[in-house]
């Protein structure tokens, strides 16, 4: 026959607990009531940072961030399966996840207020930085995924980014050095359907995301990303391959992007925000596992005020230590080009401080004669 | 050359295991200029990674490899494929450090074959170590003979921080040269005082080292000056002080570069010089480099090449001035 199908493929669809907070049986994993309790903490918790920061945002006490709102489920239930070894490299909407992974919310303010001292994480944390640039580290996570392989480690890497990183090339060149390493790492592609101001539609003309993973010969699945426990099905699954030594996994989260871009987007200008936000808000994670739990009688209104009230008290403790946080060194990049020492940098940084201390003095001269 | 590269290769990998190599065509095959020959027999397919030819994402895991304590040594294959990784270098690499405040570094290495003199194809001959050195935080070293390019390769190896190793193909296999026996580190961001002498400055790095000391010799012939000749081994982070130094004892310079003329290192030379010797200056720096134009194919290669004759030339001149 000169005409014959070569190969055929399927995409599987993954949703666990529905927007009625109902569980389907079947799929069930079955989650005791601590884990269950933790889950929806770090929920709250992602959401509670996030509308704090942008209050804090609006009043100019914090720069541009990225808000999350409505995604917390697809960094919070992956990073509720991780090891302590397991590599978390993020884009930049994983406040949930990396919360519950660890991360100092006052050092993620510092960040996001234009502080890299924000970012200096205890490499034992085995957390990436923040990636600003679109796909970037997706082959940095593929790398740190065949150095854990390379020296035998049980452990494994997870990897963000939305959808429009795979448009980029990295996205293709990591997923293809994974694959054909057969690195221990995990892609999740937070689909939340806009990349700035474009969607999904002129992203790709690919039926699903998770299929490209087919390309490269590794499982790809969809995923309710504002299903929770799908979302920890799916990287249970994942992980436990990745630690097998048979590979990456493609999870594609399906969710959407409730806010900005990030503060400095208007999506008025694009986008029908009342369709899209009545749309969204019946399937928003934190409400549809708030029911599940109310139904197995294990939350109620006094613990959610109760959980609302501790975590508020929290926030606020962080937020003013990152504002009482005063030591600032403008000097610091110089610290950090190069890990020898220059004769360049040292005589830039001391031109540097100079100059910073006359003009600081000029100041000081205009202000007396005003 | 590329015996000293192999060499310096084959050590540090035998010395530490964090080492690995990966690149297009490094594993079996040894690499197209045979740089990787018979690492891939010796330490086995995990450390000697033949990788799928995409140029971004070999810098680009090295980055996560060297995050995660390995030392990776990427190899690209020619310079015209090195922009490929260019977002990588300067958006992650050599930034990395900065981010994390020192608390994540990437030890890595890039190696890039550059430069003409070899009758290759288009995107094969291309000297672009300036567009490199632009970016704060990457190390550029050019080696320029055996022995020099088997010691740098070991610093840069060691190094805490990314190193572009860019390394002058027409010098691969155009003379010899003794390694010694023991194992030699140079230090990065130290040029080279290769002769000494009172007249007049001469510097360059890469290929243009040989038909630099090849007209410091025919100007000592013809005219008995003594050139003092720097080669500077690395670009950046540059060794201002040897320059200085030199230029304000002969009051005369003249520096050669391969690439195009214009936004070069040449032009940042002229600039340190301006700044710390221009009270010395007896002649203005002389400038001997190729052209802004598309490097050439082979058949005019040749033309493009600054040659001894030309060094000879603007030596001559700036020491009639």
């Amino acid at each position: 026959m000169p005409r014959s199908p070569v190969a055929h493929f399927d995409i599987e669809y993954l949703q666990i607990l529905d927007p009625e907070g109902k569980v389907d049986a079947a799929l069930d994993p079955k989650l005791g009531k601590d884990e269950l309790l933790a889950l929806y903490r770090g929920l709250v918790w992602g959401r509670e940072a996030d509308e704090r920061m942008l209050k804090l945002q609006r009043q100019g006490r914090l720069g541009t961030f990225s808000p999350s709102v409505g995604q917390e489920a697809v960094s919070v239930g992956p990073s509720y399966c991780m090891g302590k070894t397991d590599w978390f490299v993020g884009a930049f909407r994983e406040l949930g996840g990396r919360l519950m992974r660890g991360h100092r919310f006052r050092d993620i303010l510092l960040f996001w207020n234009g502080r890299e001292e924000g970012s200096a994480i205890d490499p034992a944390l085995r957390t990436l930085c923040d990636s600003i640039i679109v796909g970037a580290q997706v082959p940095h996570a593929v790398g740190l995924a065949y150095a854990q392989k390379l020296r035998g480690e049980q452990a494994a890497t997870v990897c963000w980014f939305g959808d429009g990183a795979t448009s980029q090339g990295d996205f293709h060149e990591g997923l293809n050095f994974a694959a054909v390493w057969q690195a221990p790492v995990v892609f999740i592609c937070q689909n939340n359907q806009w990349a700035i101001s474009v969607p999904r539609k002129l992203q790709t003309r690919s039926q699903s995301l998770a299929q490209k993973a087919i390309a490269y010969g590794m499982p790809g699945i969809q995923v309710d990303g504002n299903d929770v426990l799908a979302m920890v099905v799916a990287t249970r699954e994942a992980l436990a391959r990745a630690k097998r030594g048979e590979g990456p996994t493609l999870i594609e989260a399906v969710t959407y992007r409730m806010g900005v871009h990030t503060t400095a987007d208007d999506p008025t200008r694009y986008r029908d925000e009342a369709a899209a936000q009545a749309e969204w808000a019946a399937k928003d994670p934190i409400l549809r596992l708030r029911r599940y739990l109310e139904a197995k009688k294990l939350w109620d209104e006094k613990r959610e005020e109760a959980l609302r009230e501790e975590l508020r008290a929290q926030i606020a403790e962080e937020v003013k230590a990152f504002e009482a946080d005063t030591t600032f060194a403008l000097d610091a990049p110089f610290e950090y080009v190069f890990g020898t020492e220059h004769a360049a940098i040292t005589e830039q940084r001391a031109e540097f401080l100079a100059l910073i201390a006359r003009d600081a003095e000029r100041e000081r001269e205009e202000a007396g004669r005003g | 050359m590329i015996q000293a590269i192999n060499l310096a290769l084959t050590e540090m990998m035998g010395e530490d295991d964090s080492v690995l190599v990966m690149g297009e065509d490094v594993g079996v095959n040894g690499g197209v200029f045979r740089a990787t020959e018979g690492l891939h027999a010796r330490f086995g397919e995990a450390r000697v990674l033949d990788t799928p030819v995409a140029e971004s994402a070999i810098v680009g895991t090295g980055i996560g490899m060297a995050m995660a304590g390995l030392r990776p040594v990427c190899e690209i294959q020619f310079c015209g494929f090195s922009y490929l990784t260019m977002a990588q270098l300067e958006g992650h690499a050599s930034r990395v450090r900065n981010r994390s405040q020192g608390k994540l570094t990437v030890p890595m290495v890039v190696r890039v074959p550059y430069g003409g003199g070899v009758r290759a194809l288009e995107h094969h001959s291309e000297s672009r170590e300036a567009s490199f050195a632009h970016f704060p935080g990457l190390k550029v070293v050019i080696p320029s003979t055996p022995r020099n390019a088997r010691a740098l390769l070991r610093s840069a190896i060691a190094d805490p921080d990314t190193v572009l190793f860019m390394e002058p193909k027409h010098s691969y296999r155009a003379w010899r040269e003794e390694v010694p026996e023991a194992p030699e580190q140079l230090p990065i961001g130290k040029a080279e005082l290769v002769r000494e002498g009172t007249d007049i400055t001469l510097i360059a790095w890469g290929a243009m080292r040989r038909p630099a000391e090849q007209a410091a010799a025919l100007l000592g012939e013809q005219r008995g000056a003594t050139v003092e000749l720097i080669d500077l081994l690395t670009i950046a982070p540059l060794d201002v002080e040897t320059i200085a130094a030199s230029v304000q004892k002969t009051g005369r310079c003249v520096v050669v570069q391969e690439a195009p003329r214009s936004f070069g290192v040449s032009s940042e030379l002229v600039t340190v010089i301006n700044d710390r010797a221009l009270m010395y200056l007896e002649a203005p720096v002389a400038r001997v480099t190729g052209f802004d134009v598309v490097t050439p194919g082979f058949s005019r290669e040749k033309a493009y090449l600054p040659t001894a004759g030309r060094i000879a030339d603007a030596l001559a001149a700036t020491l009639d001035f």
